[in-house]
């Protein structure tokens, strides 16, 4: 049953989300809602220098976007920021990908498991909430320590 | 099982009557359709009046002087005197035409909220009160979020019981002296209740407050007689009554839609044009700016045709056993809570539930791969969900075509769902 969508990897981030809660302290967050099925997720983004020392996150949603986030963790914690924006690319691009694109196991590690969630465009954005979400975090604490 | 009452509908028979109900899915398994609160199926008489219409009549309507478009105009009007028939309306000039529900919700409010309104019952204003439920779908709760906003009048709300009813504790504070509108739903898209309107009516008549009813969840599964309800006005869309998208009805009683300004302007809803002004055209037509959805609206009186071929009380009389037999079903499923009324005591056909442990989501998900089609979300009705602290749920929602065998296939898709997650 949906062998392509619920991947062994994709359902075990489920039952056991990794770096899931909250933290302080943290440089800047972001919330985000999808609007056709009310998942929600709010992702802090603690910087230390160029590098990502945290990312922590809280929500409630469906098993792929709770897995996602989880994976969203496990990646870019201890990324530079170059590569955390990378890295945010390569899944945004694989999710969009419609099921074309391959994915590089080297840069997305437990997240090459959503590629089949590409072929369930109702389920892309579940996939993708946390990390817009990330995204706009990121920024939004990039922009603080500029000023 | 408890003791099961037989339906009085041949729903076999039925069945032979909707051609996409013999879809195979992937993986040629059969169509389990339990949506239909969402949008309902469509007969095959509905579908030859579509076509028929643009094989054999389409033109224009009220502006032809030629046979296709007498015809034509013959079949669109026709359409509205059976949809006054269907509705108990006194006079076929009270249905009003509109693109969907939704549309002839914000016709209502927008034309309040104008001020043209000659009788100032009918114009919004600072200090006006206007009263909808937390039960609301969103199309009867952000027009009049926008209304508010642009008049100054001030939103209020009925709350929602414990057991998914609407709490009429506060009735008489709620809806008082101050009050304009009261806009209602008739069925609950999401919880199956049914709401007490006379009440509302009753209390509404004493303090001089316009009803409102959205029966978009009401008019295609029970009888609906506008002329023993009591409500001023009346929105349902077409969709849901195995009529064809595209087209929905604003009824509303002679003397308020006289009073009620014009909403859109256009072709068709004018008495005279100058460039300094111009006058309007009597209801409904004034209503009815530019060409109407007519292949529509005649799709829509074919479906009405279907619907009193059967019978309205027979079709409500199959819903409620086959509500009775999946209530009591899904009771049974242990994990399963559902949301909403427990019992077919004032309430339709659409049950929402949640999986403990699975998101409705992926309860959705998992019963399309078994070609069991729900509903999962909020159902644009996010704010009972907030009532209930929930996110989500999943809703299996039923029509005249649908059977037990097809409850039994849902309730051994959560079944499924469970082993999967568990
Ligand atoms: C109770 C209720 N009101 C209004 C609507 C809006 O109907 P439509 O989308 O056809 O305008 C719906 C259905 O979506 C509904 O269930």
């Amino acid at each position: 049953m949906s062998e392509s969508l619920y991947q062994e990897i994709i359902l075990d981030h489920y039952k056991n989300p990794h770096g899931r809660g909250l933290r302080e302290p943290f440089d800047a967050e972001s919330h985000h809602v999808n609007p056709t099925c009310g998942d929600e997720i709010t992702v802090r983004v603690s910087l230390d220098g160029e590098k990502v020392a945290d990312v922590s996150y809280d929500g409630q949603g469906c098993s792929i976007s709770q897995a996602s986030a989880s994976v969203l963790h496990e990646l870019l914690t201890g990324e530079s920021l170059d590569e955390a924006f990378a890295t945010e690319a390569a899944f945004t691009q694989l999710m969009q990908g419609k099921g074309q694109v391959e994915p590089d196991e080297d840069v997305l590690g437990d997240g090459i498991a959503f590629a089949g969630v590409a072929r369930y465009p109702a389920r892309v954005k579940c996939a993708l909430l946390s990390w817009m979400a990330f995204k706009d975090a990121a920024a939004r604490a990039l922009s603080g320590e500029e000023k | 099982m408890a003791h099961q009452a037989a339906s009085p509908l041949d729903v076999d028979r039925i069945r032979k009557d909707f051609p996409i109900l013999e879809r195979r899915l992937a993986g040629d398994r059969p169509l389990t359709y339990l949506d239909s609160a969402n949008t309902s199926q469509k007969p095959r008489p509905v579908l030859e009046a579509l076509t028929e219409h643009y094989e054999r009549h389409n033109a224009n309507v009220a502006r032809a002087v030629h046979q296709l478009g007498e015809e034509s105009t013959a079949a669109y009007e026709g359409a509205r005197d059976k949809i006054a028939a269907f509705i108990g309306s006194p006079s076929r000039d009270e249905v009003v035409f509109a693109k969907n529900a939704s549309e002839a919700l914000n016709l209502v409010a927008n034309t309040l909220a104008s001020g043209l309104a000659e009788d100032p019952r009918y114009r919004l204003g600072p200090g006006d009160e206007i009263v909808i439920t937390e039960m609301e779908h969103h199309s009867n709760i952000v027009p009049w979020q926008l209304v508010a906003q642009r008049t100054g009048a001030t939103l209020r709300w009925f709350g929602i019981t414990e057991d998914g009813r609407l709490d009429l504790t506060a009735l008489e504070e709620l809806v008082n002296p101050r009050t304009k509108i009261v806009s209602l739903t008739y069925q609950s898209n999401l919880l199956g209740t049914v709401n007490p309107i006379q009440t509302v009516v009753e209390q509404a008549r004493k303090v001089g407050a316009l009803v409102l009813v959205d029966a978009a969840q009401a008019v295609p599964h029970m009888p609906v007689d506008v002329s023993t309800l009591g409500a001023d006005l009346l929105a349902f869309t077409g969709h849901k009554m195995c009529g064809p998208t595209g087209i929905g009805v604003l009824w509303g009683r002679s003397e308020v839609l006289a009073a009620l300004p014009p909403f859109l302007g256009g072709g068709e809803m004018i008495e005279t044009v100058a460039m300094e002004g111009s006058t309007f055209a009597p209801v409904p037509h004034k209503f009815e700016a530019g060409t109407p959805p007519i292949a529509q609206a005649i799709g829509l009186g074919a479906a009405v045709d279907y619907l009193t071929g059967i019978g309205m009380d027979t079709i409500h009389q199959h819903e409620q056993v086959i509500t009775a037999y999946a209530l009591d079903r899904l009771r049974h499923v242990e994990g399963v809570t559902i949301v909403g009324p427990d019992s077919t005591v004032e309430r339709g056909g659409t049950i929402s539930f949640t999986v403990d442990g699975v998101h409705p989501h992926d309860v959705g998900q998992l019963l399309d791969e078994q070609g069991v089609a729900v509903r999962v979300g909020h159902h644009c009705a996010r704010p009972i969900c907030v009532r209930f602290g929930i996110p989500a749920t999943t809703r299996a929602s039923f029509y005249l075509y649908t059977t037990t065998a097809e409850i039994d296939a849902m309730v051994d898709g959560i079944e499924q769902v469970k082993r999967f997650f568990g």
